[in-house]
């Protein structure tokens, strides 16, 4: 009885699956392959394919506004991913507690993630700035001396950036951690249990360790997000004060829509690319390698 | 990808088109453009009746969200695809950078009946001119050089307008002691960068803004006379306020409405706000050129480039719009509406307000000059991947409080060699 239909009809499935097939594969693959043949051209304002080689890698790399870009990138996905991380980790050990009303709480934190990054951008803007929110507040609470006014200072604005963006993600990683804890068996907790181990140890030595799926997937989803993160920076600081803000993904934006140094901006794109593929690829090597 | 085969297309429907309708000489005109706010989108209903009433169909590709950006990535997938509108707002050497493309239309034709060479200053004919024709026309200028001030703000720190950088900061120390903010400034790059232009031109001068920042000479942009005026430069931002990053301009020229700022150095356009919140020129606010820059004048041109179209009907109705945004009916409404001057010379000003007479007097006076310079902050004096790097420099100087002048004349120097 099973599937009879399949074997009258074995193109099916794949005629099935070929649309979406032809369709990510020119739509994805072949613009990449695109954006990386204008990266080594002399596109300026619309493509054109004058092949120039690495010139355009050059100018990138001799760029300091890339080199701050790569900089934030470094800073703001170290603590974007770990942030979200470990908060979204803590707030699901607690919610796991058993504890009363969990359903409202999950809802609460879970909710950042269904607004958009514009919004958590433009909200956290209204918070961060020194004459508006936080700052402001404490000061009229009497505390005339408090300052807060990192998102004003370019040393310190993309740590503005970073806090908004765990803020944002904390829950979405948490409610991932909370479905695996609840994944766990028991019968293994209880033993451990009977054996006299503490709580912190049990979570410590049993219940973190099998998680380490979810944790390469958590992994996965966060530090793409941090790398294609644009959005939230134009929203919260617009690349600035000057450019002291810019990710590469900002960067590329400029370049190539506002400046009219499409080739450039290409090159940046390649290199976004490689760092994705950077992470993405050993892990799909190691995932697909244990499935065999 | 497939540029060619598109462009046999388009070639083909347009051949098919003008054979189906003859000789019509009525055409579709789709005009690109951002003109979508209050008075603006009212000046382009008109110019929209204009071309009805000579029978062309008008079909606007309005894009919203102000400096066009976004417009302009939407203009260039459209002219990849060679489905290019007959005409965009596009200005300063972008013009150049789109003709180099060689997808602009030449409309010498129009202007040689209409007489713009006569109409118009050679520095401003010259940027709507490629190899010698034009492809675009102009419809207003703005003068960038302008100081905005609050004769309250003034009176109350016994001080006056100052007109020489010396005098603006003897000024703003006056505004600052009697509790005002004495220069309103948002600090996006382009504000950073325009407060620079008009530094540069204040303390400079005419000649030496053209060799700095329009023929990027680097024995002048390093010289002391640079490091000076990026040094007064840095000055003023000891007079803003500590919550001006990332303020809108609009919000700056609100707090000068309501003298909470004493002075803004904007361009014209800052006048609309006033207007806008019932003020009156020279009663309740005041508009100076930018210290030091009385006998100058930095211009920012808005233009519409002409883009190839195949089909006769919308190269008449192409024909048909230059000729009428450079009509004097239209210079005036529209220019009313947008607080900027016509750019055509020898038009009535009865309409104007007192600020824009003075800027159009001006904008003739040093015009004979030699003094009339492009606004390298507006997109008019350098191509656009020039100007972005000097725009980084000038913003990264602003805003890092630990670089000296020195160091940012050093990047400055390498910043104008971007191509």
């Amino acid at each position: 009885m099973s599937a009879p239909g399949a074997l009258r009809t074995p193109w099916l499935p794949k005629l099935v699956v070929a649309p979406s097939f032809i369709i990510s594969f020119c739509f994805i693959y072949g613009l990449i392959a695109w954006n990386g043949y204008l990266s080594f051209s002399a596109s300026r304002l619309l493509p054109n394919y004058e092949w120039v080689g690495l010139e355009q890698y050059a100018l990138l790399w001799e760029s300091e506004r890339f080199r701050v870009a790569l900089g934030n990138m470094a800073i703001f996905g170290g603590l974007f991913i770990g942030g979200a991380m470990a908060l979204g980790l803590l707030l699901a050990v607690l919610l796991d507690q058993k504890i009363r009303g969990e359903g409202l709480l999950r809802t609460i934190y879970l909710y950042p993630m269904a607004i958009s990054f514009v919004v958590t951008g433009t909200a956290w803007k209204w918070m961060l700035n020194p004459g508006l929110g936080l700052e402001h507040m404490v000061q009229q609470w009497g505390f005339a001396g408090f300052s807060f006014d990192w998102l004003i200072n370019p040393d310190k604005a993309i740590y503005c950036v970073a806090i908004a963006g765990v803020w944002q993600s904390a829950g979405f990683v948490m409610a991932l951690f909370l479905a695996a804890l609840r994944g766990i068996d028991d019968a293994i907790i209880k033993a451990a249990q009977v054996d006299g181990a503490s709580l912190p140890r049990i979570y410590w030595r049993i219940i973190i360790p099998s998680l380490r799926p979810v944790f390469f997937s958590t992994l996965m989803v966060v530090s793409h997000l941090a790398i294609k993160s644009f959005d939230l920076v134009m929203a919260l600081t617009a690349g600035g004060p000057g450019y002291a803000t810019d990710l590469p993904a900002t960067f590329m934006y400029a370049m190539a829509f506002s400046r009219g140094q499409i080739g450039l901006g290409a090159a940046s794109a390649t290199v976004m690319l490689a760092t994705v593929a950077a992470i993405v690829v050993p892990y799909l090597y190691s995932e697909l390698r244990v499935k065999k | 990808m497939n540029f060619k085969t598109l462009r046999t297309h388009t070639r083909l429907i347009a051949l098919a088109g003008a054979l189906a309708c003859g000789a019509a000489q009525a055409g579709e005109l789709e005009v690109l453009h951002w003109w979508t706010s209050g008075g603006e989108a009212k000046a382009a209903a008109e110019l929209k009746a204009a071309m009805q009433a000579k029978g062309h169909t008008w079909k606007d590709f309005a894009v919203a969200g102000g400096g066009g950006d976004s417009a302009m990535t939407v203009l260039k997938s459209r002219v990849v695809s060679g489905n290019a509108p007959a005409a965009a707002q596009i200005k300063g050497p972008s013009l150049q950078e789109w003709a180099k493309e060689g997808v602009l239309a030449n409309i010498d034709g129009v202007a040689k009946a209409e007489k713009w060479d006569e109409l118009l200053p050679k520095v401003v004919s010259d940027v709507m001119k490629y190899k010698g024709n034009y492809i675009a026309v102009p419809v207003n200028v703005h003068r960038v050089n302008w100081l905005w001030a609050n004769p309250e703000a003034l009176k109350k720190a016994g001080t006056k307008l100052p007109t020489n950088w010396d005098e603006f900061f003897v000024t703003a120390e006056a505004l600052k002691k009697a509790g005002i903010i004495p220069v309103a400034h948002g600090g996006q790059n382009w504000q950073d960068f325009t407060t620079f232009e008009s530094v540069a031109l204040g303390v400079g001068g005419a000649e030496f803004y053209k060799k700095a920042l329009v023929q990027l000479d680097p024995a002048t942009l390093g010289s002391p006379t640079m490091e000076k005026v990026l040094a007064t430069f840095k000055r003023v931002k000891d007079y803003t306020d500590k919550n001006a990053p990332g303020r809108d301009w609009n919000l700056a020229t609100a707090m000068v409405i309501k003298g909470e700022a004493g002075m803004q150095l904007m361009g014209d356009w800052a006048k609309g706000e006033f207007i806008a919140a019932g003020k009156v020129p020279g009663k309740d606010f005041l508009c100076a050129a930018a210290p030091g820059t009385a006998k100058s004048f930095t211009f920012n041109v808005d233009s519409f480039a002409m883009f190839k179209v195949k089909n006769e009907g919308s190269q008449a109705a192409q024909k048909d719009l230059a000729a009428a945004i450079m009509g004097p009916a239209f210079q005036e409404l529209f220019n009313l509406n947008k607080g900027s001057i016509p750019v055509r010379l020898g038009m009535k000003l009865d309409k104007f307000d007192d600020c824009a007479k003075t800027s159009a007097k001006d904008f003739v006076d040093t015009a004979k000059t030699n003094s009339l310079v492009p606004s390298i902050a507006h997109g008019m004096a350098v191509p656009s991947a020039t100007e972005g790097a000097i725009k980084d420099v000038v913003s990264q100087f602003w805003n890092t409080d630990k670089m000296t002048a020195k160091d940012a004349q050093a990047k400055l120097v390498a910043a104008a060699k971007t191509k």
